[in-house]
């Protein structure tokens, strides 16, 4: 009993874990098509975690396994808001998946595992948990995206994904055995002193920096390592977009700060320039290609790809004020893609999917509430004020100021005036254009509430981004200084 | 707080609650209810900004009616507000347009009313904050922020070739706005972590600092105002924009960067403003010479007051660089005189583009004899375009150049042509347009403006001649602020 009671920082993975290996039986049992009852389980099994989370939490840094797990405000933060955008992906695409066939129990467990996997990754202090963390996440994605069989680009898009991705692991993998050569350790903060006080291989390490970055850029979809993410973006069933598309970024934020921040601090000169190269590049081809593209996922994709670009300002301005901001900025990027990609399903039917730039025009006139949602949506992501993606990258540059890196600001603000382009396209074929048809836009009560709150949020957030911005700060600071 | 309630505060929100009423009416169906309630917030708006006015202290150059709230603790922002002897006028300027703007679109705009009128009270509501903002993260939110509904009003309601133009709009003046917030950003960290405009005005900044913060700024407000060479935007804004929004884009959107250059660039970078005077006075002359040629030339009417715009706008700006206190005065009273020569002139050609749906001048003609009280009206203002003595017109260009003989006599030279070129253009584009025998059967059909219409003109006419006749309580108004500026301008902050 004593024991289990010195657990409590895992109680809400081990309670997931529980939940997904009950919910994975009683689904078998559940006779007929609809999954119902099993997607209410799911959304419990969010519930519960997040009651677990929220009743667990303690001041401070509490490690656990043999330093292999640790429960920080960080990682209870990100858990939280992990379950959240889980949940919402889950409410947004029902109907959407119920149409196409693919909302199966299979596709609800894969659900809960990749947010086993994504908490995991979360709450690493180890090499190896952090790997495991991200496989759990990474097999069930790719699963996911190959879910609908029937379907030739979804099979093709996963093929793709698995390969890149599991070439990602390789790097990982292969940039972690040289850290663990350099230093002799695989946990975080082994690794951290011995590169501090002790007197390892510096040209090893930075060897292994360079492999480990390498593959942290194949996860987050930063240029030169961004192939992957149009493909899978386009070809994937849009829910599944949604989900890559949104909390794996926070899990992937997690990742970075584990390894660069956490690990690697006083290695910052050699890895903030790689990342600076990584961030530059991703901001040019993300907003540059996304210009031409006529697909609206894979305008989302090459979308994402500046947006991590941003993102990685950041981390790399190697501040406190930096990661806050740079945490920030990813919470915020993963509330306006849920919204971006909700507003793609709200529009489709069966057999059609209104994936495409033309299928929003004129979307004012059929439905001017779903169209100003949009609006506010794109408005955030291309960073105008009152919304709330201003605010993520303002306080990104304003660290990246702080740390002295103006040419690098005056990049990123002009490729986020190119940015800016394409949204307001989505914004002018929405307003400004006829509608192609005039069919009525039937959206389920639940989502149409969602993404009315999920818009507004996008608002008020805008309007008072006060108290989240400090909850960054603060999940940031405290994980660090307390360490 | 005078009456009770934070006058500035309701002067931003009231017309942006009533925006926010007005698209809840929904569509179209229900247009004349949409019409009254933007009215009513149009009338209200204006009506609360009158304290303003009659309470304001002239006697000091301080911040008045000061309201001031945290707003992000993280980044120590605030929400404050004030207003001195500068800001005040525009806030009433903006707030008495929106009234026009209301009542010039009543019939006129028949598809989306709702939203139109919400765009245009959410708009005022914004510029007000501009005007108002103390802070300058306050001031750049509402800054972007009343880009959108400008963006909607040009890319909805506009012309045939409105797409291109909103865009155009949108994304130059977002390149400006951007490096202003990088200007922002730098003052943030070099002034220990403040966000106060006041702060930054007394902030010793070393001068390659300065030079560019100053560029910084040069490209968000010469964008806007619009100088030459970044004018472009303006003519192609004018003519396809609706007439609410030419009224709007000219009474006021340009009056907003020229703001920003006395509000921020001359004070927060003094030296670099002096150092690059003569820089921004080249730029100014070129815009009223060559822009005054570039309007002579203009068969559109719209595009032909737009470049008329652009060629005022230089004195304005020649105003300022020459740093005394009639090149200030004289100004700022020509923006104010522009915001209602300009809002007027726009408002007749969409009197005759209502009618004709033509902005051509070759397609009138005669007009006098269709529409003799229209034409009276039309009369009035193309004299105060040209500067005639008498009308509003007239006195800002009169103090500019009599600030500018002070300091080279050829800046005045080059100025006071535009007495020349602006008598040219606009009386050239009114005689081919008014006077002269009936050219069509168009003009042929022609019937005079109606009550709700003579209405707005005779509003604007009486603001007209006023302001020419009798400026003083407009300048006393501005005068211990412009003073206090210019002493401010002559201190080195290095």
């Amino acid at each position: 009993m004593t024991y289990i009671s010195t657990l409590f920082p895992a109680y809400a993975e081990i309670f997931l874990l529980i939940m997904v290996s009950t919910i994975l039986v009683v689904d078998v049992l559940i006779p007929g098509q609809t999954r119902t009852l099993t997607y209410l389980l799911v959304q419990l099994a969010l519930l519960g975690c997040s009651l677990i989370t929220v009743a667990t939490h303690e001041y401070g840094v509490a490690h656990l396994f043999n330093n292999m797990f640790v429960d920080d405000l960080m990682s209870d933060v990100l858990k939280l808001l992990t379950y959240l955008s889980v949940s919402m992906m889950l409410v947004y695409s029902r109907s959407y998946l119920i149409t196409r066939g693919l909302f199966t129990g299979e596709f609800l467990n894969l659900v809960l595992f990749s947010t086993l996997g994504m908490m995991v990754m979360i709450s690493a202090s180890n090499f190896v948990t952090l790997y495991i963390g991200l496989e759990i996440l990474a097999l069930s994605l790719y699963a996911m995206v190959a879910l609908q069989r029937d379907s030739a680009t979804a099979t093709e898009s996963a093929m793709k994904y698995f390969i890149l991705g599991a070439m990602a692991s390789g790097f990982l993998l292969y940039g972690m055995s040289m850290i663990y050569g350099a230093t002799g350790s695989l946990d975080i903060q082994t690794i951290s002193n011995v590169i501090r006080h002790g007197t390892p291989n510096v040209e090893l390490l930075v060897f292994g920096l360079a492999f480990l970055v390498a593959g942290l850029a194949f996860k987050l979809g930063a240029v030169p390592f961004h192939m992957w993410v149009p493909d899978v973006y386009h070809g994937a069933p849009t829910a599944m977009t949604m989900f890559i598309g949104s909390a794996p970024k926070l899990a992937a934020f997690a990742f970075v700060m584990r390894i660069l921040v956490e690990t690697l601090q006083p290695m910052m000169i050699h890895w903030s320039g790689m990342l600076m190269v990584l961030a530059v590049l991703s901001m040019a081809v993300g907003n540059i290609t996304a210009i031409a593209q006529t697909n609206l996922k894979r305008m989302f994709a090459y979308s994402t790809i500046a947006h991590m670009g941003f993102m990685l300002i950041g981390i790399l301005s190697g501040s406190i004020e930096g990661y806050g901001a740079a945490m920030f900025y990813a919470v915020v990027y993963v509330l306006m893609s849920l919204g971006g990609f909700a507003m793609i399903m709200l529009l489709s039917r069966e057999g059609f999917e209104a994936d495409s730039l033309n299928d929003f025009k004129g979307l004012n006139q059929r439905s001017p509430w779903l169209a100003f949602m949009m609006m506010l949506l794109m408005f955030s992501m291309a960073g105008v004020p009152p919304t709330v993606g201003f605010y993520a990258k303002f306080s990104v540059l304003n660290a990246a100021v702080q740390a002295g890196h103006i040419p690098l600001v005056v990049i990123a603000v002009l490729f986020s005036l190119i940015g800016a382009f394409y949204y307001l396209r989505i914004v002018k074929l929405m307003y400004f254009d006829a509608p192609e048809s005039h069919e009525k836009i039937y959206v389920q009560p639940d989502s149409a509430l969602l993404i009315s709150i999920n818009g507004l949020a996008v608002l008020a957030l805008g309007i008072l981004p006060g108290a989240l911005m400090s909850v960054c700060a603060v999940a940031v600071q405290q994980s660090l200084l307390l360490h | 707080m005078i009456f009770g309630y934070p006058l500035l505060s309701v002067a931003i929100w009231l017309p942006i609650i009533f925006g926010l009423l007005v698209l809840a009416t929904g569509n179209d169906r229900n247009a004349p209810l949409a019409r009254m309630i933007a009215l009513v917030g149009a009338v209200l708006g204006l009506l609360v900004t009158i304290p303003l006015y009659t309470d304001f202290d002239r006697m000091t150059s301080a911040m008045q009616f000061v309201e001031m709230k945290e707003w992000i603790r993280h980044f120590n922002i605030h929400y404050h507000l004030g207003v001195d002897g500068i800001s005040v006028l525009f806030i009433l300027l903006n707030s008495f347009f929106t009234v026009i703007v209301v009542i010039a679109g009543w019939q006129v705009i028949e598809k989306r009313v709702a939203q139109y009128m919400a765009a245009f009270l959410i708009m005022s509501g914004l510029i007000n904050g501009v005007f108002a903002s103390l802070d300058a993260m306050l001031f750049y939110v509402m800054w972007e922020a009343m880009l959108i509904p400008m963006f909607l009003i040009i890319g909805v309601w506009g012309g045939p070739n409105r797409v291109y133009a909103a865009v155009k709009f949108f994304l130059y003046t977002l390149l400006g706005s951007l490096l202003m917030l990088v200007a922002f950003l730098y003052l943030y960290l070099h002034s220990g972590g403040s966000f106060e405009i006041l702060d930054y005005h007394q902030l010793p900044i070393p001068l390659n600092a300065q030079i560019l913060i100053f560029i910084a700024f040069f490209f968000a407000f010469a964008v806007k105002v619009p100088m030459f060479p970044v004018h472009t935007w303006l003519p192609d804004a004018h003519v396809e924009a609706p007439t609410g929004g030419s009224v709007v884009l000219a009474a006021i959107m340009l009056k907003v960067g020229a703001y920003g250059f006395i509000r921020f660039s001359m004070p927060i970078a003094p030296d670099a403003s002096h150092e690059l005077a003569g820089f921004m006075i080249a730029l100014s002359l070129i815009a009223v010479v060559y822009i005054g040629l570039v309007a002579l030339t203009q068969a559109d009417m719209k595009k032909l007051v737009a470049y008329s715009s652009i060629s005022h706008m230089g004195f304005v700006t020649l105003g300022f660089f020459i740093f005394n206190a009639y090149g200030m005065e004289g100004a700022l009273l020509q923006m104010i005189s522009h915001g209602f020569v300009a809002g007027a002139l726009f408002l007749c050609i969409g009197v005759m583009y209502d009618r004709v749906h033509s902005r051509q001048i070759v397609d009138y003609g005669g007009v006098v004899n269709t529409m003799p009280v229209f034409a009276a009206f039309f009369m009035l203002f193309a004299m105060a375009n040209s500067g005639l003595p008498g009308t509003s017109g007239f006195v800002g260009e009169f103090m500019v150049i009599m600030g500018a003989v002070k300091v080279n006599f050829w800046y005045a030279f080059a100025a006071a042509s535009t007495l020349v070129f602006g008598a040219a253009y606009t009386l050239w584009m009114y005689k081919r347009v008014v006077f002269g025998a009936v050219a069509n059967d168009h003009v042929k059909h022609l019937h005079d403006i109606g009550a709700r219409e003579i209405l707005v003109m005779a509003i604007l006419a009486i603001s007209v001649l006023v302001m020419g006749l009798y400026p003083l309580p407009l300048s006393e108004i501005m005068h211990a602020s412009v003073n206090d500026l210019l002493v401010h301008l002559a201190r080195s902050k290095i």
